[in-house]
C-alpha cells in the first residue's frame, strides 16, 4: 500500500454515454503540491468531481488517508477531510460571507497518524484573506469574482481539511489575486496540506506545485517535477500552449 | 356594504390567512430544498384535521384540544419523515414529473386510509377550549378563536424566520436551496437536510390542519382543495420566499372574503354574485401576478438544478416492427364489434380506451416533445365536451358539426391560455396552466344558466346510426387514428423539430431563427384542439357532461397515462392511456378503495419502471437485440 495521502487507481468517469476519463492513475502525498495541468476539455475538472464523487459514472479505486473512500457519497468524502472548491466558486449569493463560511464548518480532523490537521476558523481565515474580513456580512452575489474566490477556498478551508481540490484558483481574476492565491496555496503547504490543483496556466502552476500531471483528452500523458516540465518545451507545447 | 363591514370581512380574511400560510410554507420549504412539488401536502393538511379531532374527542378538554395540536403536528412530521425516507429517496434523481407521480400516488393513499380510519361522514371538532366566546369588533361579534388564528400565522412567520437566519440548520436550508450538491460537497448530509425540511413542512401542514378542527369539519375533500390553494399561494408569493407564502395568503384570503362580502351587485344591465366568484378572483390573481412576475411576487429565478436526472432518449421513427404491431392492433380494434356481439360491455370500454388515447396523446405531445408540463389539460378536454354538449342542447346543430365545433371551442381556449402559459416553464408553467382548468371548471360549475352548474348537459345522445355501441366505437377509431398519426406526424416535421429544439434550449433554438414562444404557443392550441376531440367524443357517449368530469382529477388521470407510458416514447400514452383506462373500468370498480389500490400501482410503477411502460419495453427490447 501507498503512503500517500491521495492515490488514484485507474479512474475512469462519464457522462450518460459520453466517457470523459480513461484510467487515471495519480498520487498526492503528505505536504505536496500537485497540479492537474491541461487544455480546455482535457478532463482536469471531471477528475476533480470524480475524485470528490460528484459523478455518480465513475470506476476505479480512490485511497484517501489510509481509507477506500471510491464509492462513498460526496458528502462522506468531505467528513474524510478532502476540500473540493469548485472552478465555478458556487458561492450561495443568499447567504452573507459569514454564513457561507458557517455552511462549510466541520469537526476538527487528523491525519491517519494522529496528527491533527490545521483547525480554521473564521478570524484565521480572515487573517489569510484580509479583503473578507472586510465584508462579513456581504451577500455572496455582491461580491467581485476575486472576492467569490477567496471565499470560496476559505469555505472549504472551514471543513478543516487534510487535502484540498482546488479548481483554477487563478482563472478569471486579476493578477493582484492570483499573487494571493499563490501565496494562500504556499502557506497551506507549509501547514502540512496537500492540495490538487488544475490549472492551464503554468506560470501559475509554477509558483506553487511540486510534480504535474499533463493531461489530454481524459488520459495522463506526462508526469514529472514542476521543474522538468518548465524545461522540456515539447510537453508544454504539445499539451499547454493555446 | 358599509365601510365596517367590509373591515370586518378582511378580518376574517386575515383568520383564513393563516390556514393557508401553514400549508404554503410548508410546500415553498420542501420545493426550495428537495425541488419535489409535494402534491401529498395537502394530504397532510387533511390528516392533520382528523387526528386533531381524534385527540379533542377522545381524550377532551383543554388537553386533547390544545394538547391535540401539538401532538398532531408532531404526529404528521414524523410522517412526513417516513414519506421521505421511504418514497421520495428513492426518486430525487427521477425526473421531475415522476416524483410529481409519486406524490400524487401517496394523495391517494392517504384519502382512503383516512376513509378507512374515519369513515365517509365530515367530522366536526369541538370549539375551542378556552376561547369559546366572542368579542366584539367594529359592531360586530368576532370569535376569539378567529383571532388567535390572526395572531399565529405571522408568529409562526417570525419563528421561521428566525429559525432561517439565525441557525446552522436555517443557513443550511438556504444554502441547500440555492445548491444543494454544492452543500454536500462540503461535508452536510443532504440525506438527513432533507428528511429534517420535509419533516418540518409536513409538521407545518399538519398544524395548520390541525388549527382547523374547532372551525371546520374533517372532510375528505381537503386534500385537493388544500393543495389547490397551496399552489396558487406559493406560486404567487415565489417558490421558496416564506415572507412571500404569508404575504400571498394574505391577499390571496382577502380577495375571497371580499368577494363574498360585496355579494350581489346590480350593475344594472345584469346582477353578477361575486361571492360566486371566489374561486375565478383567486385564479385571477396568480394569472397576473404570474404575467407581471413570473417567479412570484417575492420570488427569485429558479437556479438551473444541478445533477438532474440524465438526458432523455430522442424519439425514433416508428421502425417497421413497430408499424406492423400498430396495424395488427387496428386490425383487432376493427374486428372488435365482432368479436364484442356478446359482451357490450367490451365496446363500451373499448370507447372509454380510444378516448383516454386521444387525451392523453394530446397531453403527451407538448409534455413530452414539448417540455410543457400541463396541470391542466381536462380545461380543453372540458372545453370540447361543453363546447359540444351545448351546441347539441342550445342550437340543435347535428352531432356531425358538433363534433367539428369540440376542436374548436378548444382550440380558442389553448390559444388564450397557451399565450399566457408559454410565458413560464417547469412548475409555474404546471401551476399557470392548473389555475386555467380551474377557471374553466369554476366557470362550468358557477354558471348554472348555460352549464346547468352542477347537473351538468344531460340527454347528448348521438343521432341514429351511431346510437348503436358498435357504430359510435367505430367513429371514435377512426377519429382516434386520425388524432395520433397527426400528431405524429407533426413530430416529424419541422414544426415538431422546432417545437423539440425549444424544449431542449430555448437559447440556442432562438440563436438559430426558431421563435421558441410562438412554437410552443402553436404546439399548445394543437393540443387543446386535439383534446377537445376527445371531449366532444365522451360528451356523445356518456349522453352527458358534468363539472366533476373535468375537474383536476381528470388532468391528474391524464398525466398518470403519459407518465405511464413513458413521456419520452411516442407510443407511450396510447400504452399508458389504454392500461390506464382498462384499469379505471375495471379492477377500480371493484373496490371501495380504488383510489388506494391505483396510488399503489402508481407506486410501484415509479419505482420499477422510471421510463414507463413502453420506455421499458423499448429498452428491453435494445438490450435483447442483439
Amino acid at each position: 500500500m501507498s503512503d500517500a495521502m491521495l492515490a488514484v487507481d485507474s479512474l475512469s468517469a462519464w457522462y450518460g454515454a459520453a466517457r470523459i476519463l480513461y484510467d487515471l492513475s495519480f498520487e498526492v502525498g503528505r505536504g505536496e503540491v500537485v497540479g492537474l495541468m491541461g487544455r480546455n476539455g482535457a478532463g482536469k475538472s471531471t477528475t476533480l468531481k470524480a475524485v470528490m464523487g460528484l459523478i455518480a459514472e465513475r470506476q476505479g479505486t480512490v485511497r484517501f488517508n489510509g481509507g477506500d473512500i471510491s464509492g462513498l457519497k460526496p458528502f462522506e468524502i468531505a467528513r474524510r477531510g478532502l476540500g473540493y472548491t469548485p472552478e465555478d466558486r458556487r458561492i450561495f449569493s443568499d447567504l452573507t460571507v459569514m454564513e457561507n463560511l458557517d455552511v462549510g464548518r466541520q469537526p476538527e480532523r487528523r491525519f491517519a497518524d494522529g496528527w491533527p490537521a490545521p483547525a480554521w476558523t473564521p478570524e484565521k481565515l480572515f487573517a489569510l484573506f484580509p479583503n473578507l474580513a472586510e465584508m462579513p456580512d456581504r451577500l455572496g452575489d455582491r461580491m467581485s469574482g476575486g472576492e467569490q474566490q477567496m471565499l470560496t477556498v476559505a469555505r472549504t478551508l472551514m471543513g478543516n481539511p487534510l487535502l484540498v481540490l482546488l479548481d483554477e484558483p487563478s482563472e478569471g481574476v486579476a493578477p493582484l489575486i492570483v499573487e494571493q492565491m499563490a501565496n494562500t496555496i504556499v502557506a497551506l503547504k507549509k501547514d502540512g496540506l496537500s492540495v490538487l490543483l488544475c490549472e492551464q496556466n503554468i506560470h501559475f502552476a509554477r509558483l506553487v506545485s511540486d510534480r504535474v500531471y499533463v493531461l489530454e483528452k481524459g488520459q495522463i500523458h506526462w508526469q514529472g517535477s514542476m521543474a522538468q516540465l518548465d524545461a522540456n518545451q515539447d510537453v508544454q507545447r504539445a499539451y499547454l500552449t493555446v | 356594504m358599509t365601510f365596517t363591514g367590509f373591515l370586518f370581512q378582511a378580518l376574517n380574511g386575515l383568520s383564513t390567512a393563516s390556514g393557508l400560510f401553514f400549508i404554503a410554507v410548508g410546500l415553498s420549504l420542501i420545493f426550495g430544498v428537495t425541488r419535489i412539488v409535494n402534491i401529498a401536502h395537502g394530504s397532510l393538511y387533511m390528516l392533520g384535521t382528523y387526528i386533531a379531532y381524534t385527540f379533542a374527542t377522545r381524550i377532551g378538554g383543554a388537553l386533547g384540544f390544545w394538547g391535540g395540536i401539538v401532538a398532531t403536528a408532531i404526529l404528521v412530521g414524523v410522517i412526513g419523515a417516513l414519506i421521505e425516507v421511504v418514497l421520495l429517496r428513492r426518486i430525487y434523481r427521477a425526473p421531475e414529473l415522476f416524483q410529481l407521480l409519486a406524490t400524487f400516488a401517496l394523495v391517494l393513499i392517504i384519502n382512503d386510509a383516512t376513509l378507512w380510519l374515519w369513515g365517509p361522514e365530515d367530522l366536526l371538532g369541538p370549539r375551542a377550549p378556552g376561547l369559546r366566546g366572542a368579542i366584539e369588533v367594529l359592531g360586530r361579534q368576532l370569535p376569539s378563536y378567529d383571532l388567535f388564528l390572526i395572531v399565529i400565522g405571522p408568529l409562526v412567520l417570525l419563528a421561521l424566520h428566525f429559525t432561517l437566519a439565525g441557525t446552522r440548520f436555517g443557513r443550511l436550508v438556504r444554502a441547500a436551496t440555492q445548491d444543494r450538491e454544492m452543500v454536500g460537497a462540503l461535508g452536510v448530509n443532504q440525506a438527513m437536510l432533507f428528511t429534517a425540511v420535509f419533516a418540518l413542512g409536513a409538521g407545518l401542514a399538519g398544524f395548520g390542519g390541525a388549527l382547523q378542527v374547532a372551525r371546520e369539519p374533517a372532510n375528505l375533500a381537503t386534500d385537493l382543495t388544500a393543495i389547490s390553494d397551496a399552489f396558487v399561494v406559493v406560486v404567487v408569493g415565489g417558490m421558496g420566499s416564506i415572507s412571500g407564502a404569508y404575504l400571498a395568503a394574505v391577499i390571496i384570503a382577502e380577495v375571497k372574503a371580499i368577494c363574498i362580502g360585496i355579494g350581489v351587485v346590480d350593475f344594472g344591465f345584469g346582477s353578477v354574485n361575486f361571492s360566486k366568484l371566489t374561486l375565478v378572483a383567486e385564479f385571477l390573481v396568480m394569472a397576473v401576478v404570474l404575467i407581471a412576475r413570473p417567479y412570484g411576487l417575492l420570488g427569485r429565478a429558479q437556479a438551473v438544478v444541478r445533477s438532474i436526472a440524465e438526458p432523455e432518449e430522442p424519439l425514433r421513427p416508428a421502425t417497421p416492427a413497430l408499424k406492423a404491431l400498430g396495424a395488427v392492433v387496428l386490425a383487432l380494434l376493427l374486428c372488435l364489434p365482432l368479436l364484442a356481439q356478446s359482451s357490450p360491455y367490451l365496446l363500451i370500454l373499448g370507447i372509454d380506451v380510444l378516448i383516454a388515447v386521444i387525451f392523453a396523446a394530446s397531453l403527451h405531445f407538448i409534455m413530452g416533445p414539448g417540455g410543457m408540463h400541463s396541470f391542466g389539460h381536462a380545461a380543453y378536454f372540458g372545453l370540447g365536451a361543453y363546447g359540444a354538449a351545448l351546441l347539441v342542447k342550445g342550437l340543435a346543430v347535428p352531432m356531425g358539426l358538433a363534433l367539428v365545433a369540440a376542436p374548436l371551442v378548444a382550440l380558442a381556449g389553448a390559444l388564450l391560455f397557451g399565450w399566457f402559459a408559454v410565458r413560464l416553464s417547469g412548475v409555474y408553467l404546471a401551476m399557470l396552466t392548473l389555475a386555467f382548468a380551474q377557471i374553466v371548471w369554476a366557470t362550468v360549475f358557477q354558471w348554472e344558466e348555460l352549464t346547468g352548474g352542477s347537473n351538468g348537459v344531460i340527454g347528448v345522445w348521438p343521432p341514429p346510426p351511431f346510437d348503436r355501441t358498435s357504430v359510435y366505437f367505430l367513429l371514435t377509431l377512426a377519429l382516434a387514428v386520425i388524432a395520433v398519426l397527426l400528431l405524429r406526424r407533426l413530430l416529424f416535421a419541422p414544426f415538431g423539430y422546432a417545437m423539440r429544439a425549444g424544449r431542449d434550449s430555448a437559447l440556442r433554438a432562438e440563436a438559430i431563427g426558431i421563435d421558441v414562444k410562438r412554437v410552443h404557443w402553436l404546439g399548445f392550441a394543437v393540443a387543446g384542439a386535439v383534446c377537445g376531440v376527445a371531449g366532444g367524443l365522451f360528451a356523445f357517449a356518456k349522453g352527458s357532461i358534468s363539472p366533476e368530469t373535468i375537474h383536476i382529477n381528470r388532468s391528474i388521470d391524464g398525466l398518470v397515462m403519459v407518465l405511464l407510458g413513458g413521456i419520452q416514447t411516442l407510443s407511450g400514452p396510447i400504452v399508458g392511456a389504454s392500461v390506464f383506462a382498462t384499469l379505471q373500468d375495471t379492477v377500480m370498480r371493484q373496490t371501495e378503495y380504488w383510489r388506494a389500490l391505483l396510488g399503489l400501482i402508481i407506486l410501484l410503477l415509479v419505482l420499477a419502471f422510471p421510463q414507463g411502460i413502453a420506455g421499458a419495453l423499448a429498452a428491453l427490447w435494445r438490450r435483447v437485440k442483439p
